[in-house]
């Protein structure tokens, strides 16, 4: 006989050693009126934790608007749903996987890609484009070479193998995430409506069964403890914990999934992702109002040793829950096997409402399921607004640079702006046949063959922003997510956020959770889309120190026509140059303002969104009606490395006059919101201004494009203030990003 | 009878191998200086029946001849074990 | 013309290439699974790209032993066209239907980028519509992709005229001599790393790898003048040069 299962007697202080507080210990004993058995212990422990029951943030939560004309499935699901006509729909949603990338980056990063796909397809859809937004520490940090190295092949060893074209994403450096990297993974996926999935177990005697890899030890409370509770120096210590992924598993378990869920079969599906075939088999029994009995006897093992306890909660990946017909099995079994993957029927729904796990004639869990889900902990945390508040800027005490040109070099060498080719490029993103527009633009645009259309997708968040001021800092996460969309020709439609805090049990913390959640509600309302997915992740935290609070946004848009789209480059010579949209740009909290002072001021640009949504909506028009094909949204950097960005993707220069009022490094390197620029043929140049006009949008001409040379020049004065080849305009911009990756990145210091 | 096999992989002398130029660029890095050459290979563990050593070692060798090792660019060895159990 | 597209466990762009060989060129496209004893009458086979068997013990090893690859190499040995693409580059390698080897990128990374690729020979079935010295922008996606091969084999393949296309601008991955696809003896099998697949729509911004595909119905035709003459004369005349 094997070893057996290291049993111990369940009390208070074991109770405590799974991260439960007395008080809940004490629900628990309430709920069951017994002492829990060392197996349920752990059930509650990870049904409970933060990760899995949201018990901090869903009183907050409610407030999302997750309703609309175009949502077919809101929050609540694996994944979100909306309408893009033609019968179909899109599938998304962006999830977390911090803590376990800092342990293990290429392992985290893989396994991370792994779980939001099989959210994706377990409602039906195929995966088609995957983003992703990555968050490290300073570029020059000591380990930051180190984890986006291991993060980005992580990332992409995963995405090209499974054969999921990465599309696009975002990639920040900031000493704030030094101790707690930020990997957020996003798959969008697309399905005839009428056969999304849903993942309600029904049906009194249907049989459940286990799909895909076998079970081990690893990731025992990975995703569930690990992300939800405090980062410390021990955590180092959890490797055995993290899971490794298998894309090659995965590539057939989305084949076949796709494959059985064709067909009529199958009744409900669910990936088991944190808290393994626990939370899979519970949340599926909750929302069908079943219960569920499993037979761990019939677990596939990697490892005979395993305990019940390590079944009921082990992470390994790429293993699915399914409930079929009954009478169903061998069908689905038949296709399953085909594909060569492990297919075992392990329990049956029952209608006890009770969640049920025998092993070896013993019954080991028995709890009602609604005590795991519905009867889970809700707090209302305390909120505090921070006492103190940044001190206002003195500008005057900035010298204004002498050179404007190397000012501007410099900036698009900076970690924050140069070219993410570096990263891209270790991404396949042409598999799938659909990319219409690839990383390094705005947003991606992937068309559906189905339709004629594509979806336009994007990642935002300036977490500078959002660190001044959560309220305006989550909203311009929407807006500049929804700027990327717009400027690709695209309607926005929805989004899924990945809202990454510290802890939870922190005033302050909580206090930028229910002030984000407040601004992105606005935003959205303001916007007519609603959230539709996503996930929470507190605990970001590293000795005692929170990360700057980053609700990601990931934002999808609908294009109606796949033909008619913009890109970046500047198309040739010969176009005229206008600015959308007035804005007011402000030093403060620019990314130029921390590059060259290393200082950030008290307050980020100011929010107009009536504005920002007639800019936006105007220049979405000008493309879906083939006026203008190129388009770039003004945001980081301002409106002068905006200009450089079109300038570098077309390989052609410009020659532009702008508007100064008070300093020339303001009006070049000062951001705002509401403001694109767009280059129109020289024919269809009345046609932006008649109708920027018409939809009462401020619309200037500022010049046209040609030569190799950027040239902006101040309008009134007629000075000229940038003047640089594209040569000496990409230098650094290309190759810092690298540099940052081997180690020999040297930050500039800031000059006071 | 069993016995428990080790086949090791390597590059061929004459074939770039840059993740070992990695790995000793790496070790120079950390000041580990004497380090003159690393080769980066696979080890594969087997375990298998087979009526004696020879047999064994003809059929793994036909193993890595067939599938284990591609000799344009690998080399490959190994050494035989009784296993205990 | 009937075109067989290989489904390996982990081919990732089978589906694609089918659609560039069915939508975008109109041609018959079947796909043919790994454990299929035949090639289903097709008149030329596509091995895909993608991470076969997850590409777990060195790229292509195991593919190479699905039994639809003894119906590919028979399919090969009397005359019909192979494409190999990436993956299925380096399975006709691993096959032994083509020389060399493909190693790891020198980058040590995953390469996904355009680029440009020089025609060498219009003298195989995946060439022959294409004229030697033509530009075709055709991206890569690779994480091993270099190729190697023996010193005394390399002369052959260059006296032989069988490198078929070069990069244009230096190999991206380190290969010998900036070789990105060659060519069997006969011409009718041809391995490249870059994906014609992937350049053929016009809405996704670039159509050069249509040429590729199609020099399949040029090379066919050829053959199917009993022009195996005009082929063999124009193998002939480019190793001439060589």
């Amino acid at each position: 006989m094997s070893a057996a299962p290291k049993l111990r007697s369940v009390d208070l202080s074991l109770a405590h050693e799974h991260g439960l507080t007395t008080e809940e210990y004490q629900v628990i004993l309430d709920h069951l009126g017994r002492t829990p058995t060392f197996e349920e212990l752990g059930v509650f422990s990870v049904m409970w934790s933060e990760h899995c029951s949201y018990k901090s943030s869903r009183v907050h939560l409610g407030r999302l608007p997750q309703t609309g004309p175009a949502v077919l499935q809101g929050p609540g699901e694996n994944a979100g749903a909306v309408d893009i006509g033609g019968g179909m729909a899109a599938i998304f949603k962006i999830e977390s996987h911090n803590h376990p990338s800092y342990i293990e980056p290429y392992q985290g990063a893989t396994t991370g890609v792994g779980g939001i796909l099989r959210d994706i397809f377990t409602m039906g859809a195929r995966p088609v484009a995957n983003l992703n937004s990555l968050r490290f520490g300073n570029a020059d940090h000591e380990k930051t070479p180190f984890l986006l190295k291991g993060v980005v092949a992580g990332v992409g060893g995963y995405g090209n193998s499974v054969g999921v074209a990465t599309v696009g994403g975002e990639v920040c450096f900031d000493p704030g995430y030094k101790g707690n990297i930020l990997v957020n993974a996003f798959t969008l996926g697309v399905v005839r409506a009428d056969r999304i999935f849903r993942a309600a177990a029904k049906g009194d005697g249907n049989p459940v069964l286990y799909v895909g890899s076998k079970t081990g030890r690893d990731g025992i409370h990975g995703a569930s403890l690990l992300a939800s509770s405090e980062f410390k120096d021990e955590s180092e210590q959890m490797k055995p914990t993290v899971q490794v992924g298998d894309p090659f598993t995965e590539n057939l378990l989305i084949e076949a999934c796709l494959e059985v869920l064709a067909g009529d079969d199958v009744v409900a599906i669910q990936d088991m992702g944190a808290a393994g075939l626990t939370s899979s088999s519970v949340e599926m029994a909750s929302r069908g109002e079943v219960g569920i009995v499993l037979d761990l006897d019939r677990i596939p093992l990697r490892e005979a040793s395993l305990t019940p306890y390590e079944m009921l909660l082990s992470e390994s990946q790429e293993r699915m829950v399914l409930v079929v017909k009954k009478g169903r099995e061998q069908v689905v079994e038949e296709i399953f096997t085909r594909w060569g993957l492990d297919c075992v029927v392990v329990g049956s729904i029952t209608g006890s409402g009770r969640f049920v796990a025998t092993y070896r004639g013993e019954t080991v869990v028995s709890i009602p399921v609604a005590a795991l889900t519905d009867a889970a902990p809700k707090y209302e945390r305390p909120i505090q607004a921070p006492t103190t508040r940044p001190a206002p800027l003195d500008l005057s005490g900035l010298a204004e640079p002498g050179d404007l040109t190397a000012a501007l070099v410099a900036l698009l060498a900076s970690p924050s702006l140069c070219s993410r080719s570096w990263v891209y490029q270790q991404y396949d993103c042409y598999v799938g046949a659909n990319t219409v527009v690839g990383p390094g633009g705005d947003a991606a645009v992937v068309r559906v063959r189905e339709t004629g259309g594509a979806l336009a997708m994007t990642v935002d968040c300036n977490s500078r922003y959002v660190a001044l001021d959560p309220y305006l800092g989550t909203q311009h996460a929407v807006l500049e997510a929804a700027r990327n969309v717009w400027v690709t020709g695209a309607r926005p439609l929805a989004i899924s956020d990945c809202l990454n805090f510290g802890s939870p049990e922190k005033p302050e913390v909580m206090w930028q959770f229910s002030r984000a959640i407040d601004g992105m509600r606005d935003a959205c309302l303001a916007l007519d889309i609603a959230v539709i997915s996503g996930n929470v992740s507190f605990y970001n935290d590293t000795q005692g120190v929170s990360i700057p609070p980053t609700p990601t946004v990931a934002l999808v848009g609908l294009v109606e026509d796949a033909a008619r789209t913009a890109k970046v480059a500047l198309p040739g010579a010969g176009a005229a140059i206008y600015l959308l949209g007035e804005g007011r740009p402000e030093l403060e909290g620019s990314e130029y303002l921390i590059q060259r002072f290393g200082v950030t001021g008290d307050h980020p640009p100011k929010v107009d969104m009536a504005a920002e949504r007639r800019a936006g909506e105007l220049c979405c028009g000008l493309i879906a009606d083939g006026v203008v094909s190129c388009a770039h949204d003004v945001a980081d950097g301002g409106l002068a490395v905006a200009m450089a960005e079109m300038c570098l993707a077309g390989a052609v220069g410009m020659r532009v006059a702008v508007p100064v009022d008070g300093r020339a490094d303001a009006a070049l390197f000062g951001e705002s919101g509401a403001r694109i620029l767009v280059a129109a043929a020289a024919a269809a140049a009345q046609q932006v201004e008649q109708r920027a006009a018409a939809e009462g949008v401020p619309c200037r001409r500022l010049g046209e494009s040609g030569g190799t040379r950027l040239v902006i020049a101040a309008a009134a004065s007629g000075d000229v203030l940038i003047d640089g080849s594209i040569e000496e305009l990409q230098s650094g911009w290309r190759s810092t990003l690298a540099a940052i990756a081997e180690g020999r990145y040297v930050a500039p210091r800031p000059t006071r | 009878m069993n016995f428990q096999v080790r086949v090791f992989v390597t590059p061929k002398p004459s074939i770039l191998d840059p993740q070992g130029k990695a790995v000793a660029n790496s070790l120079h890095s950390l000041g580990y200086d004497e380090v003159v050459e690393a080769r980066l290979g696979k080890l594969i563990e087997l375990r298998l029946g087979g009526a004696d050593r020879e047999a064994v070692s003809a059929r793994v060798d036909e193993m890595c001849r067939r599938l284990l090792a591609n000799q344009i660019i690998e080399d490959y060895r190994f050494e035989i074990e009784e296993a205990r159990s | 013309m009937k075109w067989g597209v290989v489904v390996f466990p982990g081919s990732n762009d089978d589906r694609d290439t089918a659609y560039a060989l069915g939508t975008i060129l109109g041609d018959d496209v079947v796909m043919l699974w790994h454990g299929d004893a035949d090639t289903k009458g097709v008149d030329a086979v596509v091995l895909p790209g993608g991470f076969s068997y997850g590409d777990y013990l060195r790229c292509g090893a195991m593919a190479r032993f699905s039994p639809v690859m003894r119906a590919v190499a028979e399919h090969a040995r009397s005359g019909g066209p192979v494409l190999g693409i990436c993956n299925g580059f380096q399975i006709l390698c691993e096959a032994g239907l083509l020389p060399g080897a493909l190693v790891r990128n020198r980058s040590l990374r995953f390469q996904c980028e355009q680029t440009r690729l020089r025609v060498e020979t219009a003298a195989s079935a995946f060439s022959a519509g294409c004229r030697a010295g033509q530009i075709l922008t055709i991206p890569i996606k690779n994480g091993e992709g270099c190729f190697v091969v023996g010193e005394a084999e390399l002369e052959r393949l260059e006296r032989e005229g069988r490198v078929v296309f070069r990069y244009a601008d230096g190999a991206p991955n380190g290969s010998l001599r900036d070789i990105a696809g060659v060519a069997n003896d006969a011409g009718n099998v041809v391995g490249l790393m870059p994906h014609p697949e992937h350049a053929v729509d016009e809405l996704l911004g670039c159509t050069d790898g249509r040429v590729i595909m199609e020099s399949v119905h040029v090379w066919l035709s050829n053959t199917a003048r009993g022009d195996t003459a005009a082929s063999a004369a124009a193998l002939a005349a480019s190793r001439s040069q060589a």
